[in-house]
Parts: structure tokens; sequence; C-alpha cells
């Protein structure tokens, strides 16, 4: 391998300093793109013709904004407030307890398939980061400011960390097909079934670690509050 | 046949009647790049298909300009007070979690009845786009429910819709930017190199050695990618295939799949996985654009040891 291949890396490092100095991500994304298919030879046409025709490809990803008129109608009834009384009245709710409970459903669905029935726009801020503030100002008697950004912050982490590890469960999801036909290419010809299974471990193991880590954002909540 | 273009018909009426709605907006004082910005999106999702690749590319340009320069600002449509909010809340009591749950139902219950009943044999619907058909199909039920149920003004799903998405911005369309930059890197083989570089360092002989590599490199390229679909294939092709399975005869299946997952802890670790850590930041209007990431590594750093034993202990 000799250095002048390395260059096209370029568009990476623009990536990494970009994101570092705050610039805003679209124009470096942008600026990227540009910049490594430059460098590896392609014209400016070419370049914007594969921007457009992978932008164009991908708009599955902006169907899940269809739920926003739904969720942002229900906001103005008081869905975020009713989330909030709801929780108060559960006294022995806390922020890290709900949350652990709330890991459990999104790893269980997700395990069974489904995994666009939850999500940030779905149900993080209608339902659950209201809730798991909720809890957490009931149990300390209102929190601090930092205090409640983490709670929010580990609310969308919940569900990110529920979707990840429970999806590889079910055998019809993306990444299952992905690695089976990767693999089929090698002549290795495994069942979804074969590599579902193998999904399980890493699960557990991550519901043990992020729900360990939910009842010790417990312990830190208190702590401040003294 | 009901295809997606038809699911992208509606989303794209929906951007287009934020992008008027924002356009009539004189409380926002740059109204008119939210309208651009929204307009765009809606002649993308209505038209993509028709325009070609190059006008296309065009438009995702003028998006990232009308974005990256600071053209847009923030709608302000009239709402209901904190007040009031709660007033309803308590009169409508835990009855309004109930259209909330009509999208998730109706898109279970639709891809459920469609994959297992002779329904699916019919052909109505594009294959393996169900679930999204019915996710809109869940969305329009709730609406009508709403309507019927708490009668609001005709404009106030769009307009409330439009707070929302003003709150999100840009970061709405960068999952999509991201994607496009990711297949830029793949033409202009950044995988080839990124594969190639990592076999280079591996020293030979030593299985749990290259399994180190494997992983890291698996991270740290859906770190760059912000996906771990777009490092299988390139890690699969330099390491796990040649090295861990065929030379060192580790079990494919274990490798394959805990190697996807080794993936996943990066895609926790990464702004470029906008949809999953950059999007939820600007919904919670969290004041640390990095704050949800700074929340998982402290969960991916140890599940990735755990997912590199386990491939040790069970795949050799």
């Amino acid at each position: 391998m000799n250095l002048p291949q390395y260059f096209v890396l370029a568009g990476i490092l623009i990536v990494v300093v970009g994101f570092a100095l705050r610039l805003n991500p679209m124009i470096v994304v942008t600026v990227a793109a540009l910049a490594t298919g430059l460098i590896a030879g392609k014209g400016p046409l070419e370049i914007v013709s594969l921007l457009g025709k992978a932008f164009n490809d991908n708009r599955i990803i902006a169907i899940v904004w269809i739920v926003l008129p739904v969720i942002g109608l229900l906001e103005r009834h008081g869905l975020r407030e009713r989330a909030t009384a709801t929780i108060r009245r559960f006294k022995a709710a806390t922020a890290g307890r709900l949350l652990v409970l709330y890991l459990l459903f999104r790893q269980v669905t997700a395990a069974l398939g489904l995994n666009t029935i939850a999500g940030h726009p779905q149900t993080v801020r209608p339902l659950v980061a209201p809730m798991a503030l909720a809890a957490a100002e009931q149990q300390h008697n209102g929190i601090e400011e930092e205090s409640a950004e983490e709670v929010k912050a580990f609310a969308a982490a919940t569900d990110n960390v529920g979707n990840f590890f429970g999806e590889d469960i079910f055998i019809a999801i993306g990444s299952i097909v992905l690695i089976q036909s990767t693999l089929a290419g090698y002549g290795y010809n495994l069942a979804p079934l074969d590599l579902a299974i193998w999904a399980i471990p890493t699960a557990i193991a991550a519901f043990l670690i992020h729900g360990f880590r939910l009842l010790r954002l417990d312990r830190r909540l208190k702590r401040r509050r003294k | 046949m009901i295809t997606i273009q038809w699911a992208y018909s509606l989303a794209g009426l929906m951007f287009g009647a934020f992008a008027i709605l924002s356009a009539l907006d004189r409380a926002n004082r740059k109204r008119f790049g939210n309208a651009a910005f929204w307009g765009l999106m809606a002649l993308s999702l209505l038209a993509g298909s028709w325009l070609g690749d190059f006008v296309n590319g065009l438009l995702v340009l003028a998006l990232a300009a009308i974005a990256g320069f600071g053209l847009m600002g923030r709608g302000v449509p009239a709402t209901t007070s904190e007040g009031e909010r709660l007033t309803l809340a308590h009169q409508l009591g835990n009855r309004l979690f109930l259209p909330a749950l009509i999208i998730p139902a109706v898109a279970l219950a639709g891809t459920l009845a469609y994959k297992y009943t002779p329904l699916g044999a019919q052909g109505w619907i594009e294959p393996q786009r169900e679930t999204y058909l019915f996710l809109c199909l869940g969305a329009l039920a709730a609406l009508a429910v709403l309507f019927a149920w708490l009668k609001p003004p005709a404009a106030a799903p769009l307009q409330e819709g439009r707070r929302l998405i003003d709150a999100i911005g840009w970061a709405a369309v960068l999952p999509q930017m991201l994607a496009a930059l990711g297949v830029v890197f793949a033409a202009a083989g950044v995988g080839d190199v990124i594969g190639g570089a990592a076999r280079a360092v591996i020293p030979e002989g030593n299985v749990f050695l290259t399994l180190l590599v494997f992983a890291l490199g698996m991270v740290l390229f859906t770190m760059i990618m912000g996906n771990a679909f777009a490092a299988f294939p390139v890690m699969a092709a330099a390491i796990a295939v040649p090295l861990l399975i065929q030379a060192d005869h580790g079990n494919p299946a274990v490798i394959g799949a805990i190697g996807m997952l080794v993936g996943f802890c990066g895609t926790l670790m990464t702004p470029m996985a906008a949809n999953f850590n950059v999007v939820p930041a600007a919904l919670l209007e969290l004041k640390d654009r990095n704050g949800v990431i700074k929340a998982q590594v402290g969960t991916a750093l140890p599940l990735l040891a755990v997912n590199i034993l386990l491939i040790y202990f069970l795949a050799f």
C-alpha cells in the first residue's frame, strides 16, 4: 500500500475536525463528501449526482417524521403533563428504575421485531423523558438543571441501548440479513436463527451493564442534592 | 400496489404544509429560510424519484447551504400555555395515552396481519415496506380519533408538527446527509484503505490480537461511517473471513452475529449516527449536542469488552 491511497481518508479528517470545532454538520458533511470525491478522481458533476442519488435512496429515514403532527397535537392537550402526573402517583418510582423498565420493554419488543413501535419522537420525547424527570423531581424534591439534562440524556440513551441490543434477536431484521448475505458470499450458508441466537448473550450483558448504570444514576442524583 | 412512494408522498405533503405555514409565520425573522428548507424536503419526497440524480444532488447542496449559513430560524406557532395543558391533562386523564398508542398498535397489527394471514398473499403492498405504510396509516387513524374526540382547529396538527420539526431543525435531515456521505466514502474506496491498514498491523498467529484488531476496526469504522452496516462487509472481507474464520477456524455464526454487535457499540459513541445520537439531543432540547453520546460511552465500552470476550470464548 502506498501513501497516496491514504489521501482518500481526508474526508474523515474533515469530519472529525469539523465536529470537534462545532461547525455546522450539514456543511462539514457536504465539504467532506466533495473533497473525498475529488481526491478519488471523480468529477464535480459525478460527485453531486452521487450525493443526490444516495440522499434520494435514503428517503425512508424521513418517514418517521409523519408521527409529529399526532405527537404535537397530543402535547397541545397535555400529554407530557399527564405522563408526569401519572408517575407522581407511584411513590417508589425513580428515574433509574423507570428507565430500567423501559430498557426491558424496548429490548423485548425489539427482539420480537417491533423496533419501530417506540423511538425518540414516538415515545422518548412525549412519554419517557417527562416521566423520568418527574420521578427524579419527586424523589429528590426538585433537581438541578445539570441533573435534569443528565436524566433526559439517559432517557434517549436507554432507548438506543434497548433498540440496538434487542433487535438482532429477531430473525428478520436488516442487520441479520446483512450478516447472512455477507457470509454467504464466502460460502458460509447460515440460517437467520443460527445468527439471532448468538445475539442473546450480548443482549443480557447490555441489560445488566446499562441497568446497573441507571441505578447508579439515581444515587448520583441523590448525592448532588446534598 | 401500494408502494413506499405513497408514504413519501404523504410525508412530502406534510413537509409542504410546514413550508407554507413557515412562510406565513411573521413571528419568525428567518421564515423564508425555514419555508425554503422544508419546501425542498417536500420536493425531494414528492418528486425525488423523477428529478434525476444531478437535480437531487443540487437539492442536497441547497439544503446544506440553507442550514449551514444559518438561514433557518425557529417558528413559533400558537399553541396552548403550560397552565392550559395542566388543566387539559387533568380533565382528559389517562385517555390521553390511547391515541399515542394507536400508531404502534396499527403498525404492529397491520404488519402481523399482513405477514401471517392470507391478506399478504394478495400482494397489495410493496414487499418489506409494510411496517412503514402501516405506520403512516396509524398516524392518520390517530389524527382521525383526535379530531373526533377533541375537535382541535383544522390547522392544529400541522402547526403543532411544525413546532416540533422546527425544534429539531436541520438535524432532521442530517441522517440522510450522512448516509449520502457514506456512499461517497464507499465509492472512493475508503473502506478498502481502512481494511488494508487494519490487516497490516496484525501480528501473525495470535488469535486474540487478531480478534482485537477486528473488533477495534469494527468500532472505529462504525464511528466514522455512523453505521455498523457499512463497517461489517469491509471488516469481514479484511479480517473476519480470511483470518478468524478460515485461518483460525472460528465459528462463523458467532463471529458474524457478535461482530455486528461490536459495531453497534461504536454506533453508541459517534455523532455520525445522527438519528440515534444527535436528533434526540435536539428533540429533548438538550444544551449539549453530545449529551446523549456522553451518557452512552459508559455502557458502550464495557459492553465492547464483553463482546470481545464472548467471541473469544464462544467461537474458538
